[in-house]
């Protein structure tokens, strides 16, 4: 018995038009590319480079597309015409030696067409030499970290990035910002036309930086320092995500980075030295109690909250509650060193390379006063410096 | 034919079936493990799709509706390790059970007692996987590349389960593959060159060679692992002075080879498929040949693609790039022939051949992107992104997972000796498609705008794509239930099959009666010369 | 017949026998790649990997006077290390060939005993094997008692063949808490 079905005419006409279709379909981006592209495409980019990697990705894009019309094509073409349906008798040929070697071949010579200029671009990418600013990226679970390491400056500013978008808007209690899952407390600032050098890496697990509009992609593994180079030519706010799965909040550590030209940044860079050393300042400064608390809640819900909750419920087991904890209630110095040192093994990081003496001490007031907890003491900045230099 | 293998009865090894579960337990008939491994493949997908589906919904809108991120790391994590190593794989050793002893004109594998137990590893090493998902802490969630130190310093307590479970799987596969070489090279019927076997043996017989080269180097990542995570060395751990990037180096070592793993077996499949709907025989039988044993000699040295933004240095880098790229040469030899084949010939559509016609449309794209992701410069863009995703799902689901549709639609009438039901397996092809490419093609484009892959939670300006891919991956989801219903239908009521079942088949597995009787072959058939390729 | 079989089964084992020696072979070339991989790093520089220990021989370098080159230091703590690290210079302008001192400050704040191990990497890669350390504390295990500090001397010389294009080179330090991997 053969087997017939029906409708071979209408599927293999279908067939035809799908293969058409896709073709179209696979088109989508070429239109794309030429108006409003960083919806469908990959931007074009605003460093010195990333226009290059733009005209690779769509040259390739562009060959395969012509591959794609001749192969489909020819298979749509097939379908139609030698269908059993239209009488079509098989032919019996089984090879062709000569059309072999040619389809080999022109594959072959597509592909050094291609290789050429991917091979400067990636020379180019490489060349980190006569840079003028070096900036040190770190990543952690999950926030990155900004180290300015220009020589003159006498790496004296550095500071956190934590994403800002609340988690009401996460949760879907309110309405999202344009922004959303984009939005920093502390962006990356730099200088436009000017070579700056990134020297990348880690602090637990591996976290990729990526910025979209730089064509700039690197992981930062702990252990390793890893350096690429970036000139951005337009001034502007580029965002990007950590591109490595790095864990629970991978989705939430993002990239923002501030292109300024000169003097703007040099104005801002002496602004932030300032607000840095006072901030190292507030260390010898005795705090009001309220001060404490304003203070601590802030560095709470930027560094706490992901795992411990807003209310200090946590998610048991595997991030306990500080709403009660007998460490919140307990001695003080215990508490502070476990802020500070974290506890191996755990998702609970140190936190003493992360906050100054001020922050941690205000944080660690804040979870002692905070919810039902009320042990009615007072940690100040100095606490913590005498309690960590063995005082 | 069938008169001639009845003529020979012989009760010693003639006897039918086992009664009851004991047939299905101790085995050893490599018909009874093929369906064995069928049906649990089927299984396996059925569960990895339902994680794909709560990635899906969790996708669906931006912010966080159903599960948490760590749920959500699991449910990445659980969907790519047993739709790789419980679904996929699992489907290709199912058919090679089935039709490499009757398309070789072999009486059954070369170690059917072996052949029991690498099935049997296989329910063991899921359930214990599967089980972590209740274990306190929850399960992996570091991705189905699991690179350390994310798995290793700071993986969940189940860890360890996961590294047992990927032992048993290796182990099982490492069997199965040692079984399909001594059968294809042993056990070939008088006649059957080499260089005469059935295209879906030859992908085999090289793949199994890709299984042993490969499956032992991922047992010694994991045992590796282990020993950083419960005896204190450091391999990946950069505290001790070890080295994360070396485990990307071991895994990709093991990983790429695994892909071709999952494809070789595929392209067999199409290569019997389309010249019997063409009603014409193969183009390019021997290039096909040269094409595979190049597509997998290739995947030992371009590994490190998968790490152009580790910080390779730039020889390198370029090295790896050229490598791949040259991949495509042979990947497109292949998708060239197909068509070959096809032209000029006298076609009918019927679901094998509808699958099969999709499958080298579908897979040729997902090799355009592939070759994109070659290009090193641009792949650093692509890196990591929804790209990517886009692009091994598109070699995987309509490539791999396609061929095993066609195979299964292609061989049941000769596995139960019924005849599905034509208008539903159209059905389920035709949702299959549309869901498909609603699932997957717009991930390319969120990709290239910068959406990276493995979160739960993304900006806006993704949003509305991703929705549209959500509603893809429903259909495709609900789709292959009616796949379900199609094969139940045929096995219990379907027409009943011709012995030939397709006008243009060819090949030993056509000449013995439909349903296949419990034994064939018993002695060697002489192979005749319209079955054989030439 | 029968004789076919036992003729086939021999084969058969023979052929087990071989694949199973290549699943041997493949599970422990999977290890050989750690030190192949160690090998290549050494050779290539790979990782950001500075050598052994470099023994220096002042009359087979001469100090290039017309090149200067910037070395900076980075000291840095990873994941749950809490003690002091740091370099008392940021960076140092040298002739390639000239050797250069530089100390490291290390500070246990802690109130147990630790030990640490600091883990160097150095950029850009193409510089590394134009690194030489003549003296360093790299890859040892350092025991602090509770508020014990410890200067760490690092001495090096810059290779006068150092590619023309490196204007700058950057060392880093990771320092990693291993005290309980010095236990075991």
């Amino acid at each position: 018995m053969q087997v017939q079905s029906k409708g071979n005419d209408v599927t293999s006409k279908i067939l035809g038009f799908v293969t058409g279709g896709l073709l179209a379909a696979l088109s989508l981006p070429v239109w794309a590319s030429e108006g409003i592209n960083s919806r469908f495409n990959m931007p074009r980019g605003v460093s010195t480079y990333s226009a290059s990697i733009y005209d690779l990705h769509m040259l390739v894009f562009y060959i395969c597309v012509g591959i794609g019309v001749v192969v489909f094509g020819a298979m749509a073409y097939t379908i139609y015409k030698h269908r059993k349906s239209r009488g079509a008798e098989p032919a019996s040929f089984h090879e062709n030696t000569k059309l072999e070697i040619v389809w080999t071949a022109i594959p072959m010579a597509i592909l050094i067409i291609m290789a050429i200029p991917a091979t400067a671009v990636m020379i180019e990418l490489y060349d980190t030499g006569g840079s003028e600013m070096e900036i040190e990226v770190r990543g952690y679970q999950w926030r990155w970290q900004y180290k300015y390491l220009d020589e003159d400056r006498n790496q004296t500013l550095e500071f956190f990035s934590s994403m800002a978008t609340p988690r009401e808007q996460i949760e879907n209690r309110v309405v999202k910002d344009p922004n959303y899952l984009l939005e920093v407390d502390n962006p990356l600032v730099i200088p436009v036309n000017r070579k700056i050098k990134l020297l990348l890496t880690a602090n637990d697990v591996i976290h990729a930086w990526w910025v979209p509009e730089f064509g700039l992609k690197r992981d930062a593994i702990p252990g390793i320092l890893n350096d690429v180079w970036v000139e951005v030519t337009e001034p502007g706010i580029y965002r990007g995500m950590c591109a490595e799965l790095c864990g629970r909040d991978h989705a939430y550590m993002p990239i923002v980075v501030h292109a300024l030209p000169q003097d703007e940044f040099d104005a801002w860079y002496e602004e932030q030295q300032t607000a840095f050393e006072e901030r190292q300042a507030m260390a010898e400064r005795t705090f009001e109690e309220d001060e404490l608390m304003s203070l601590g809640r802030d560095v709470y819900n930027r560094f706490c909250a992901s795992c411990h909750m807003a209310n200090g419920q946590g998610i048991p087991p595997t991030f306990p509650a500080l709403d009660g904890s007998p460490v919140v209630r307990g001695d003080r110095d215990a508490h502070i060193r476990l802020v500070y040192e974290g506890v191996p093994g755990t998702a609970m990081q140190a936190f003493g390379g992360q906050l100054n003496a001020a922050e941690l001490a205000a944080v660690t007031h804040f979870q002692r006063h905070s919810w039902s907890n009320n042990v009615g003491d007072i940690t100040q900045p100095v606490d913590v410096l005498d309690l960590m230099s063995g005082q | 034919m069938s008169a001639v293998i009845d003529a020979h009865h012989d009760d010693h090894d003639h006897h039918g079936p086992d009664k009851g579960i004991g047939r299905w337990l101790f085995t050893t008939n490599h018909k009874d493990i093929g369906t064995l491994y069928l049906w649990f493949s089927f299984a396996m997908f059925l569960v990895g799709g339902v994680m794909a589906l709560i990635v899906r919904a969790e996708l669906f809108q931006p912010g966080m509706q159903f599960v948490t991120p760590d749920f959500f790391n699991q449910m990445t994590t659980m969907h790519g390790l047993i739709m790789v190593f419980g679904a996929i794989m699992p489907a290709f050793v199912g058919l090679a059970n089935w039709m490499i002893p009757m398309m070789i004109g072999a009486s059954d594998m070369a170690l059917p007692r072996m052949n029991n137990l690498s099935f049997w590893i296989l329910p063991f090493a899921f359930a214990m996987l599967l089980s972590t998902l209740f274990m306190e802490g929850g399960a992996p969630n570091f991705g189905w590349t699991f690179y350390a130190p994310l798995s290793t310093t700071y993986g969940p307590d189940s860890t360890t389960y996961f590294i047992f479970a990927v032992h048993l799987m290796g182990a099982s596969s490492i069997m199965g593959a040692i079984n399909i070489i001594a059968t294809v090279l042993n056990m070939r019927a008088p006649g059957m060159t080499l260089m005469k076997m059935p295209l879906f043996v030859w992908t085999w017989l090289i793949t199994a060679y890709l299984l042993i080269a490969v499956m032992p180097v991922l047992a010694g990542l994991v045992t590796m692992m282990l020993f950083d995570i419960h005896f204190g060395t450091s391999f990946f751990n950069a505290a001790g002075g070890g080295d994360p990037v070396m485990f990307q180096h071991i895994f990709w070592f093991f990983g790429h080879p695994e892909v071709y793993i999952m494809i070789l077996p595929a392209f067999g499949i199409i290569s019997h498929i389309i010249p019997t709907f063409a009603r014409k025989p193969l183009f390019g039988y021997d290039s096909m040949v040269y094409a595979i044993a190049s597509i997998a000699f290739l995947s030992f040295i371009v590994w490190a693609h998968h790490m152009f933004t580790v910080g390779m240095p730039l020889a390198g880098v370029l090295f790896f790039m050229y490598a791949t790229m040259l991949i495509a040469v042979p990947t497109g030899v292949k998708v060239f022939n197909w068509v070959a084949t096809m032209w000029r010939g006298s076609m009918t559509f019927e679901t094998p051949m509808l699958f099969a016609i999709a499958f080298v449309v579908l897979f040729t794209i997902g090799g355009f992107s592939g070759v994109m992701l070659a290009i090193a410069p641009a792949d650093i863009q692509y890196h990591d992104t929804y790209f990517v995703v886009a692009h091994f799902h598109y070699v995987l689901v309509p490539g791999a997972l396609f061929s095993l549709f066609a195979a299964a639609y292609y061989w049941l009438p000769k596995w139960c000796g019924r005849m599905y039901d034509e208008t539903l397996g159209k059905i389920h092809f035709w949702m299959s498609f549309i869901g498909v490419n609603i699932a997957f093609f717009p991930q390319h484009f969120v990709g290239l705008a910068g959406m990276p892959r493995r979160i739960p939670d993304y900006p806006l300006q993704f949003a509305d794509l991703n929705m549209i891919s959500t509603v893809g991956a429903f259909v495709f989801g609900l789709s292959q239930l009616v796949f379900l219903f199609v094969v139940i239908k045929a096995i219990r009521s379907g027409e009943p099959a011709s012995d030939r079942v397709w006008e243009g088949a060819h090949g030993l597995e056509w000449t013995v009666p439909s349903p296949a009787p419990y034994h064939t072959f018993t002695h060697p058939p002489k192979v005749p010369e319209s079955e054989m390729h030439t | 017949m029968s004789q076919d079989t036992e003729l086939q089964r021999k084969k058969t084992s023979w052929l087990v026998a071989k694949l199973g020696a290549l699943v041997v072979a493949m599970f422990a070339f999977g290890w050989a790649m750690i030190p192949l991989y160690d090998l290549i790093c050494e050779v290539t520089g790979l990782g950001g990997r500075t050598g052994d220990q470099y023994t220096y021989d002042p009359a087979q370098m001469q100090p290039d006077t017309s090149r200067l080159v910037r070395v900076s230091f980075l000291a840095n703590t990873n994941a749950g290390m809490t003690w002091e690290f740091k370099a008392d210079r940021n960076s140092v302008r040298v002739h390639p060939g000239e050797v250069r001192e530089v100390n490291f400050i290390v500070r246990n704040t802690s109130d147990r005993p630790m030990v640490g191990q600091a883990i160097p990497s150095l950029i850009p890669g193409n510089a590394v094997n134009f690194f030489h350390k003549t003296e360093c504390f790299c890859f040892e295990y350092q025991l602090l008692e509770p508020g014990e500090s410890m200067e760490m001397p690092l001495r090096f010389v810059v290779d006068p063949d150092l590619p023309p294009n490196v204007d700058a080179v950057t060392l880093s330090y990771a320092l990693f808490d291993i005290t309980d991997m010095a236990l075991r």
